[in-house]
């Protein structure tokens, strides 16, 4: 085994771990807390496929914004195990169900995904995901749907602010 | 076998011993930060400050230290014991993780071997440290929450979303340094500040820097930004609830972030581990190397210097000051900066 395969078989067991923990804790903090954990695992896997500014990206917008406004909400409407509503044993079983279900669809998927079959992931050498071959692509082969999202953002903030807004 | 063949065992040596060595350096120096803060505020108030603990008061820090692991460890009965624990932990590995992209100096030559005096020259260098600056805020958040006091969980819920109003600012005004030089890498930031004819960023970017320093200091929730501390309003601010050596670990993180802020403004602005007017292709590299390290280190105790001097001379802002301050006035500047850069730039490429 090589490093590279010792980090990804490490990571991975961190993500899926971490990721069981966020629907295991009774406690919403502690769910917050692992969900930031699988984040720093997904951005260990983009550093592996050298896709460093995504790895950092996925840091900086997920675990160090988004994260922080759901713990904002969390501990401001002060939730905690014994103020949650607890569920019947029969929805439980239909969620676990319906999950597993999908689960199963997604899997499938991707295993029969013409752009995922015969193809392996680019370790350490592929180098599209470097800032300045990122950079490039983004501006000249996808201008359009760049500047467009950019819309789309201006728009989300403009009605953010006005919903914000007293009276 | 295979395995440990692998691995190029001499890197990993050299890097884990220039961390052991980072590390622990930026500890002591944190440590006599805490004594330097008491000394520069005894000036500014005319009074002889700390000078019983050895000649001149110098083994203060370790008096203070030893008076902190010393006190009772107290838990609250009512907090959530694992974040309790968990909160300085993490304000305290937050502090420290930014310094793995800073460059001391540029590399010397030992045993054959040419050593990078930087823990890890990564191409996204700058947005390392933003991620890192991101996690601090959970130090202070999950130690507000834990600690089940109202005063603690809304200095934290007020830390927080300071530090996230001024992380956008300062973002802003980096994106302009950044259009100038081209790259992420520190680095590569450094050495282009110390090529034969160029000036500092600072001499380009005035505004850039005068935005950032005031974000930094925001970000290290120092005077006049100490909204989470707040002494006569919220009794302590988030670590109120602390006590012993767990207390200990957030002032001391506030002293690191306080130095790791500081090199981050000398390598952007102030062009890191160049000596101004000197030419130090000229010297040995060794001798370079070493006078280097003393250059940043002289301009990150200037810095820590400033901060204490601002915080001893101006009082706390009200709350809504600092959220008009942030979001009505320096992000706008800072998106003036950045404009009038990029225009300037094009102008420039003709």
């Amino acid at each position: 085994m090589s490093t590279t395969e010792i980090l990804f078989f490490f990571l991975s067991a961190l993500a899926i771990f971490s990721a069981i923990m966020v629907l295991v804790s009774k406690n919403p903090v502690h769910s917050v807390l692992w969900l930031i954990a699988v984040f720093f695992a997904i951005s260990g896997h983009y550093i592996l496929l050298n896709a460093q500014f995504l790895a950092i990206v996925n840091l900086i917008v997920y675990a160090g914004a988004i994260m922080v406004l759901f713990l904002f909400v969390i501990m401001l409407m002060n939730l905690n195990a014994e103020t949650e509503p607890q569920k019947h044993v029969w929805m439980k079983l239909a969620g676990a169900v319906s999950g597993g279900c999908f689960l199963m669809v997604l899997v499938s998927l991707v295993r029969q995904a013409t752009d995922m079959q015969h193809k392996t992931a680019l370790m350490k050498d592929g180098n599209i995901g470097l800032i300045k071959n990122l950079g490039k692509a983004l501006f000249s082969d996808y201008v359009v749907p760049f500047e467009i999202s950019s819309v789309l953002f201006l728009s989300a903030m403009v009605g953010a602010v006005v919903i914000g807004k007293k009276e | 076998m295979n395995l440990l063949l692998a691995i190029d065992w001499a890197l990993l040596i050299e890097k884990l011993i220039l961390i052991a060595i980072i590390v622990f350096a930026s500890l002591g120096i944190a440590l006599y930060t805490t004594f330097a803060e008491r000394k520069v505020a005894a000036v500014l108030q005319d009074r002889p400050g700390p000078n019983r603990a050895g000649p001149f008061g110098l083994f203060q820090p370790f008096a203070d230290g030893l008076k902190l692991i010393m006190k009772e460890e107290i838990i609250p009965n009512t907090a959530n014991k694992s974040l309790f624990i968990l909160g300085p932990g993490l304000a305290m590995t937050a502090a420290l993780m930014s310094c793995a992209v800073i460059p001391w100096s540029s590399h010397i030559e030992l045993f054959d071997r040419s050593i990078d005096l930087q823990i890890a020259d990564i191409n996204i260098g700058i947005l390392y440290v933003f991620g890192v600056v991101s996690m601090g805020v959970y130090g202070i958040m999950i130690g507000g929450w834990a600690s089940n006091n109202k005063f603690s969980l809304m200095a934290a819920l007020r830390g927080a979303s300071q530090a996230i109003s001024y992380e956008l600012a300062m973002g802003l005004a980096l994106i302009a340094v950044l259009m100038i030089s081209g790259s992420l890498s520190l680095k590569t930031i450094v050495e282009q500040q110390m090529g034969p004819g160029q000036l500092w960023n600072v001499a380009y970017q005035p505004l850039g820097f005068l935005i950032f320093f005031i974000c930094a200091m925001a970000e290290c929730n120092r005077t006049p930004f100490d909204l989470p501390e707040a002494e006569n309003e919220l009794n302590f601010g988030y670590h109120q609830e602390y006590s012993s050596m767990k207390l200990g670990f957030y002032l001391f993180s506030e002293y690191i972030n306080m130095i790791m802020s500081s090199a981050i403004m000398a390598c952007l602005f102030f062009g890191g581990y160049d000596i101004p007017f000197l030419n130090e292709s000229t010297l040995a590299p060794n001798v370079a190397a070493i006078l280097g390290v003393l250059a940043l280190l002289t301009k990150i105790a200037i810095f820590i210097f400033v901060f204490m001097w601002i915080r001893w001379t101006i009082p706390r802002f009200r709350y809504d000051q600092l959220m008009n301050l942030g979001w009505k006035t320096l992000i706008p500047l800072a998106l003036v900066n950045m404009l009038a850069t990029g225009a300037v730039i094009l102008w420039h490429q003709g």
